[in-house]
């Protein structure tokens, strides 16, 4: 029983988000698109780089204590590096991103829900699909990869502070080990293209369970709660499908 | 007004974003955009490149000089047929100049080294280098090893 009420589910949340991409973007949409990307990406932008800088930090102490016991303190840019490109600058951008903009998605969408102003939009002739959803989904995916290569300079740069600075590993050899050792697209481009599916995860989840919301105040805060939990647990374990595809000799 | 501001702040963000790419490629992974550089290709074979990986450094005394573009393994003849891409223009390298497969740093990574030779012709676009010896793997060591203790018995 259970397992159908899921799938109702997904397939609900399918034809919603088919519906909502389908047929030719407006130049009258852009305006809305640029206001739900200043509400989800710009104000996310502390967040992010607060979280990025203490994880940056973080990284770089300990590869720092541990690779120094091999007298190996140059290779901290190296590791700093792969790491944070390929799966901790994707993958922790999306958790935030799921909890700071998933959630208000779904919180607004399922407000106007209860409000009405969904229906009223339709009885206005105005498509909320193509006036309230599309817009949010497009902020979500353009948003995500900028968010994910802030992040990335910002850990990075963060943790040469920490080695170089602070600890004393030898510039040139964090900066010209890391050169020699990460890849264009390899790392750069394989970590920014699972930031935009994660982006497409996090948007669709929040959308649908915003626009699938029971219109009472309990049925928000389960809404707001379900946006969260699921987005993370899909980003985590798609996270692991997409290195497998991406990395892994399959 | 208010529109005004969300516009330029998205526009703050986007070039914030385009920074941090921009970043990623040049400080990061060393993108060289510098594609009106003078280069040319040489290739040299080698019984064994054991874990040379393209964009390897291919140095002289330790300079860099140029670096490993392609790496190709030669069925007929069961070596690996090495492509080098190096910096400026052709006729400084002689046709007896060496070439050797290296190992560098704690990681282990794999670097050619050329030793100069002392010919008068010089190596043009597209030679090839004769002189080579392949990387040591330990196993073949180990096992020549072995075989030379049995031997000496």
């Amino acid at each position: 029983m259970r397992f159908n009420v899921w799938m109702n589910s997904l397939g609900r949340a399918s034809m919603l988000w088919v519906d909502a991409m389908t047929g030719w973007p407006r130049l009258s949409d852009l305006a809305l698109v640029v206001q739900q990307i200043y509400k989800v990406g710009f104000l996310s932008l502390i967040i992010i780089v607060l979280s990025a800088f203490s994880i940056g930090a973080v990284l770089a102490l300990q590869f720092f204590t541990q690779l120094s016991s091999f007298g190996a303190q140059e290779a901290v840019g190296i590791g700093l590096a792969l790491v944070v490109l390929r799966e901790l600058g994707p993958v922790v951008t999306a958790l935030l991103f799921a909890g700071r903009a998933g959630s208000a998605i779904t919180a607004e969408i399922g407000l106007m829900k209860t409000t009405e102003q969904l229906s009223a939009m339709e009885m206005m002739g105005v498509d909320p699909l193509r006036r309230i959803i599309a817009p949010r989904i497009w902020a979500g995916i353009i948003s995500v990869p900028i968010l994910t290569a802030i992040f990335n300079m910002v850990a990075i740069y963060g943790g040469m502070l920490v080695a170089v600075e602070w600890l004393g590993a030898d510039s040139g050899g964090f900066w010209t080990g890391m050169q020699e050792q990460v890849e264009w697209w390899e790392d750069v481009g394989k970590g920014m293209l699972k930031s935009v599916i994660f982006a497409l995860l996090i948007t669709w989840v929040a959308v649908f369970q915003g626009y699938d919301s029971l219109p009472t105040a309990a049925g928000m805060s389960m809404a707001t709660t379900r946006t969260v939990v699921i987005s993370s647990v899909l980003i985590l374990a798609t996270d692991f499908l997409l290195t497998l595809v991406l990395y892994g000799d399959l | 007004m208010r529109m005004r501001t969300i516009e330029i702040s998205v526009g703050v963000f986007v070039l914030a974003g385009m920074l941090g790419l921009v970043f990623l490629a040049i400080q990061v992974s060393g993108v060289n955009f510098s594609r009106g550089e003078e280069s040319y290709q040489i290739t040299a074979r080698f019984n064994d490149v054991a874990g040379l990986r393209t964009r390897g450094k291919v140095s002289m005394a330790g300079v860099t000089i140029g670096r490993v573009k392609s790496i190709e393994v030669d069925m007929e003849w069961g070596d690996a047929v090495v492509t080098m891409q190096m910096f400026g223009s052709p006729g400084k390298l002689t046709t007896d100049t060496g070439a050797k497969i290296l190992t560098e740093g704690i990681l282990g990574t794999r670097y050619i080294g050329l030793l100069p030779g002392a010919d008068e012709e010089t190596l043009q676009a597209g030679d090839e280098i004769t002189d080579t010896q392949g990387a040591l793997v330990l196993e073949n060591l180990i096992g020549e090893f072995l075989t030379n203790l049995g031997g000496s018995k």
